[in-house]
């Protein structure tokens, strides 16, 4: 029996069609009218060739994969720990990951800063001291994300019996993890990883109030002084997360989607 | 061979320090940047200037300021946490059972997953360079003439003019939507694609029409969800700064926005309060996330029916 389409479903479907298109294309429109009486993409010459933006680009994406590489590295051997070893660990495991949902980052801010600002365990002295301590706060943030994909990713296969496979064939433990676990976990943690980038990418508060050179804050500094510029950086940054997501949906075809959400 | 192995990898007898040791890593990392800065603010929350213990801090409750940044904080995430909620309920209600043509539940099935990931400061300048003083729609309205009350028609019409600013709660309210609707198509959706086919057919067959169903069969079934996600969307907003901080330039008091001055230069006078009201920011944060938790767990238990 095929269904009708229901009137009320349609007006509801336009309507968040709406919402969802009318900001873009208004933010596209906007960014394309710098120059006066022509459509032109002045505004985005003018923040491509803005010596400032390249540096705040590199320094997020360098930091986006600096937490990466933390994150797989941190919570790889850990949630695989917890598979093979000690399962008992699990919910403890998941409290802690969702902690960052808890304290908000401005919070989490605040408190590295009131910790790490003075001795005994000062970071802050030296750019590179406050460039650990803005990674290590990525990788808090994101870590829900990482956990998440990683879990799903063990869940969907035997970790046991490839383990138990890996070491019948005389594998360390370090063996089994790089080469038979991780191989197995790639679409999962491509995934988490696409998702960390995306948050470091986007995320304003730890570089602001750490005052490190991050794309966010960039941002913010243009749409305190500039007109048509911040729409363009709009656009590009919507081009950015849709990038992410899109490559996460391609990538894990035919599996479960990812969700990540918070700011 | 294989037995030994197999002692290797399940061990049960070896508990204790030896199943933590593998963890080590990951919880001095959460200890270092995750306990230590959140006890550091605790701790300090409940201390005078001289380290000894006071309740003291927490009269930032009576200092009008500090109250009015948390009533502020959750009148928008309310507001705009049941605009989402009830909102995205719709569209979810659209996009499942195919409702609505096909490409269209597929259209926003896509964007939903990417705005709800959409926020921070390009969100900020989305709506401003749309709905801001000068922005796309403003302009266009700008050239819209229409006719008042008076009969005499009014041109240009500037939204402006009218009561709209959307440097302001209402447009914060407007640009926090954007994320929160769609949020709650994502955790809604599951949900309703629970809702079983027999389950309308049984009460279509008991006699029932459509808004009987929802109003004793469906809508009581989602109930624990609807609030789940409802007080998720709720903590999304309460916790969110970067919009609200570019969108208003910091000129609407929300508690994130109230702790961001205090961090940069002591607005309330006195540290130990800043962290006080951290504290309690963490407080209603845990109970959201906890209320959440709860009412998920409900759901997963129909859900696996």
């Amino acid at each position: 029996m095929k269904k009708k389409n229901n009137p009320w479903a349609i007006f509801w479907a336009v309507l968040a069609m709406l919402y969802f298109f009318v900001p873009m294309l208004g933010t596209f429109i906007f960014s394309l009218r710098m120059k006066r009486g022509v459509l032109s993409f002045l505004a985005y010459q003018s923040v491509l060739s803005d010596a400032n933006f390249l540096r705040s680009f590199r320094y997020s994406a360098t930091m986006g994969v600096v937490t990466v590489i933390v994150s797989v590295v941190l919570l790889l051997p850990s949630v695989y720990w917890i598979y093979i070893k000690a399962p008992k660990m699990k919910p403890v495991m998941e409290i802690i990951s969702i902690l960052p949902f808890v304290i908000p980052v401005i919070v989490l801010v605040f408190g590295l800063i009131r910790t790490f600002g003075r001795p005994p365990f000062q970071l802050t002295l030296s750019s590179f001291g406050t460039d650990v301590l803005i990674a290590a706060g990525y990788v808090i943030i994101s870590m829900p994300y990482m956990y998440r994909a990683i879990d799903v990713g063990m869940r969907s296969m035997d970790v046991r019996t490839l383990t138990e496979a890996a070491q019948n064939l005389g594998s360390n433990w370090f063996q089994v993890l790089t080469l038979v676990i991780l191989p197995n976990l790639r679409i999962a943690i491509l995934s988490g990883a696409l998702i960390c980038f995306a948050t470091v990418m986007g995320e304003l508060i730890l570089g602001d109030f750490l005052v490190r050179p991050a794309l966010g804050s960039y941002m913010a500094g243009v749409g305190r002084s500039k007109a048509y510029e911040p729409a363009a950086l709009a656009i590009i940054s919507y081009g950015l997360t849709w990038l992410c997501l899109g490559l996460i949906q391609y990538f894990s075809r035919g599996r479960s989607q990812q969700q990540l959400t918070g700011r | 061979m294989i037995a030994g192995q197999n002692k290797r990898i399940h061990g049960k007898g070896q508990a204790g320090w030896k199943t933590w040791i593998g963890l080590l890593p990951f919880f001095l990392f959460i200890t270092f940047f995750l306990v230590m800065p959140s006890l550091t603010l605790f701790s300090g929350a409940f201390q005078d200037a001289e380290g000894r213990f006071t309740l003291a801090n927490f009269s930032f409750l009576e200092n009008t300021f500090a109250l009015k940044s948390y009533l502020t904080s959750i009148w928008v995430s309310l507001t705009t946490s049941l605009i989402g909620g009830i909102f995205g309920f719709f569209v979810a209600y659209a996009t499942t059972s195919s409702r609505a043509p096909r490409w269209m539940s597929n259209i926003l099935s896509t964007f939903s997953g990417l705005a709800a990931n959409f926020g921070g400061v390009p969100l900020a300048f989305a709506f401003i360079a749309t709905l801001g003083r000068t922005g796309f729609i403003t302009a266009l309205l700008k050239g819209v003439c229409f006719n008042g009350a008076d009969g005499a028609a009014i041109c240009p019409f500037n939204p402006y003019d009218h009561g709209f600013n959307l440097y302001s709660a209402a447009g914060l309210i407007l640009a926090y939507t954007y994320f929160q609707f769609p949020l709650m198509v994502l955790t809604i959706t599951p949900a309703l694609e629970g809702l079983k086919k027999e389950w309308s057919e049984a009460s279509a067959n008991l006699g029932s029409n459509s808004a009987q169903y929802w109003r004793y069969v469906a809508l009581p079934v989602l109930l624990p969800s609807l609030l789940g996600a409802t007080i998720l969307l709720f903590g999304n907003a309460f916790g969110a700064y970067a919009t609200a901080q570019a969108l208003t330039g910091g000129s609407i008091y929300l508690v994130t926005i109230m702790i961001g001055q205090q961090i940069r230069g002591d607005v309330l006078g006195n540290p130990n309060e800043g962290y006080a009201l951290a504290f309690g920011m963490v407080i209603i944060m845990s109970l959201t996330i906890v209320l959440y938790i709860l009412l998920q767990r409900k759901t997963a238990r129909w859900l696996k029916l």
